[in-house]
């Protein structure tokens, strides 16, 4: 284990849910991009535990805007600090919302203009900030709010889009996989042009399990095969060894689904569609990485 | 340098001799001369700017908003609907304070799909903080744009501002057009609260009941102040370059009897049939509303009054001729014209005086 940066840029006093993994994950996201850093962020719930003005837990700039505009405003403010010669940071840190539903647009947007930046998507896999409403990233099966029954439809496939904008550099990453999620933040900052991680973020009160498991359930995701720790530089796709190990010898997925409320009751179809996703993109993944497509 | 141009060609000449450093540009008819004419600029080197061909509107100015924030002057134009697209970004600018300067090109809203001159785009962005002047020539598009920059960037107002000119009646028009070198009439760009890494802030954190009444007044409080930037802007620009502007441009009103109110080309038009009023014995004159917001103190104490509107606030009245009844004493007679681009020429506008009749209201052309 490389040592992290003791420098905190996140303090103690956020307005943060227990067990929130979003708010940790900005912990270690910005220990690697450090002090000359603007996080762009639209309503999620990073919008909500900086706090109340006049005060604010981040110890870095933050610009707040509006949903669907943090991407367009990341390339606005990249585009003014270059031409200033400064290097700043542009960090977009946005929920699953403000990213696969009404973001898309301005992130697609920006991601084929090459702009210059990080776009974060934390995916709670729901809209956690007014109390969990399905997302386009809700899987299929979830309770959540607007989902009384399980949702009915796959969870859309972000990464698949983004990568069809051919950026220099795209990566999955996870809260319970900090020093992975660190080094990829590091690398992706060392890139110009576009950049995107897709983390995944166990959210307590949203998943529905007890806050002290959030690090097990984000470990159970990887092992399970549900969520494929890889990274994507230049076009050449690189899996995680934890995430080879888990699609060679996975944890079976009713580990992972049996510890939170929200698939409690989950049909039997809606678990085979869910294998049955998961089995198709680790073919797909291993048949890029081996550089059959 | 005197030379021709279009009102769109007017306008993208003051912008490029604002010098910004970011446009954010999205096509729209009938705006999309000026932000074509930018892109030329930049790309024969003829400005110096960073040119974001976005996705849409509500991102132009979105990425506008995060230019300025980040210390860069900033320009974009639209129209229509694309406006309306940008609505809750406008909102956002006035609000972060970021002195964005737009050009709206008028045009009516759909459905049914209509390119022509109408106001009620830019009255739909009434209670967004923005400054709104409408112009009403090539040459005032350009003035218009240039002091727009200057008023918005000043320290009293940190405001964007919108420069309003009447589509393809204005936009697509050929005239005269005198252009300047600005020199230091636009001081170089400065926000006091740009962003600062080695000193970092959270903008628009969540505000609670306790303060956030306070930077809503505080945009009042900076509107307040424009009207006396805007006064010093215009009075330095007539020194400067020798045209004079005011909150409205008057036309024989000092004894009138009569007083046609409106804004833009039409209200350009109603000088032409106050002169074929007074021929004809009538002692009309005409006030042209330059600014919108902040809204103009008229004195129409003693006078009749006759306002158009291109424009219209369903269930409510022409949003001037309400305007003018909130404040002032004054009873106009309201006509509802040129909607849509309704054609309205200056004997239209001469009979709409000679049939007045104060407190009622006319939509032309549906007299039945």
């Amino acid at each position: 284990m490389n040592p992290l940066p003791s420098e905190e840029y996140v303090h103690k006093c956020t307005t943060a849910c227990a067990g929130c993994t979003s708010s940790l994950s900005l912990r270690y996201v910005l220990k690697a991009a450090g002090p000359d850093t603007v996080l762009v962020v639209p309503a999620c719930c990073t919008a909500v535990l900086q706090g109340v003005y006049p005060a604010t837990a981040m110890n870095v700039t933050v610009y707040n805007i509006a949903f669907a505009a943090a991407a367009a405003t990341a390339a606005g403010m990249a585009a003014a600090f270059r031409r200033q010669g400064r290097s700043t940071n542009v960090i977009c840190y946005a929920g699953d919302g403000g990213t696969v539903d009404i973001g898309i647009q301005a992130l697609s947007g920006a991601l084929e203009r090459s702009t210059d930046f990080l776009y974060i998507c934390y995916d709670n896999e729901a809209y956690g900030n007014t109390g969990m409403q399905r997302s386009g990233s809700t899987p299929i099966g979830a309770v959540t709010t607007t989902t009384p029954a399980g949702k009915i439809d796959q969870k859309k496939d972000i990464d698949r889009i983004v990568a069809a904008h051919n950026i220099p550099y795209m990566a999955t990453a996870s809260a319970a996989y900090p020093q992975d999620l660190y080094a990829k933040v590091k690398k992706a900052l060392s890139i110009p042009g576009p950049k995107f991680i897709h983390l995944l973020s166990p959210c307590p009160p949203g998943w529905r399990y007890s806050a002290e498991r959030s690090v097990e359930v984000g470990k159970l995701a990887v092992k399970t095969g549900l969520w494929v720790l890889y990274e994507r530089e230049h076009g050449q796709l690189k899996i995680n060894p934890v995430s080879k190990t888990a699609m060679k010898r996975p944890v079976p997925i009713e580990d992972y689904l049996s510890v939170q409320g929200r698939f409690r009751g989950i049909s039997k179809e809606a678990e085979r569609a869910l294998k049955a996703s998961m089995e198709q993109q680790h073919r797909r993944l291993l048949a890029e990485e081996a550089g059959a497509c | 340098m005197l030379t021709t141009a279009t009102g769109n060609k007017a306008v993208a000449a003051a912008a490029k001799e604002a010098r910004p450093g970011v446009v954010a540009a999205y096509p729209i008819t009938p705006q999309t001369e000026i932000v074509e004419q930018l892109a030329n600029y930049v790309a024969d080197g003829s400005l110096d700017a960073d040119y974001i061909p976005v996705e849409s509107e509500h991102s132009a100015m979105a990425a506008c908003i995060g230019a300025s924030a980040a210390g860069v002057r900033t320009f974009t134009a639209t129209s229509s609907h694309g406006l309306l697209y940008m609505h809750e970004m406008l909102h956002w600018a006035a609000g972060a304070r970021t002195p964005v300067v737009m050009a709206n090109v008028n045009r009516a809203l759909g459905p049914g799909w209509n390119t022509w001159a109408e106001h009620t785009d830019a009255f739909s962005q009434r209670d967004t903080g923005w400054l709104q002047v409408f112009v009403s020539t090539v040459q005032e598009a350009y003035d218009a744009t240039l002091m727009a920059f200057r008023i918005a960037e000043d320290e009293r107002v940190i405001l964007p501002v919108m420069v309003n000119l009447d589509g393809f009646s204005l936009s697509h028009i050929t005239q005269s057009l005198e252009t300047v070198e600005v020199g230091d009439f636009i001081p170089q760009f400065h926000l006091s609260h740009a962003i600062d890494t080695e000193h970092p802030r959270g903008y628009g954190t969540m505000t609670g009941p306790d303060i956030y009444y306070r930077f809503r007044w505080d945009i009042e409080r900076s509107m307040r102040a424009s009207r006396e930037v805007i006064a010093e802007t215009e009075a330095e620009f007539a020194r400067r370059f020798g045209r004079v502007y005011g909150p409205v441009e008057e036309y024989r009103s000092e004894d009138a009897d009569v007083v046609i109110v409106a804004l833009g080309t039409l209200g350009k038009e109603a000088e032409v049939a106050v002169d074929s009023l007074r021929d004809d014995g009538v002692k009309a004159g005409s006030m042209r509303l330059r600014w919108f917001r902040p809204f103009p103190r008229l004195d129409l104490s003693g006078r009749e009054v006759v306002v158009i509107d291109r424009d219209y606030s369903f269930g409510f009245g022409g949003v001037i001729a309400q305007s003018i009844r909130a404040t002032t004493r004054a009873e106009p007679c309201s006509v509802i014209a040129g909607l849509g681009g309704q054609e309205v020429t200056y004997d239209d506008i001469a009979r709409f005086v000679r049939e007045r009749e104060a407190g009622k209201e006319t939509w032309f052309g549906v007299s039945d």
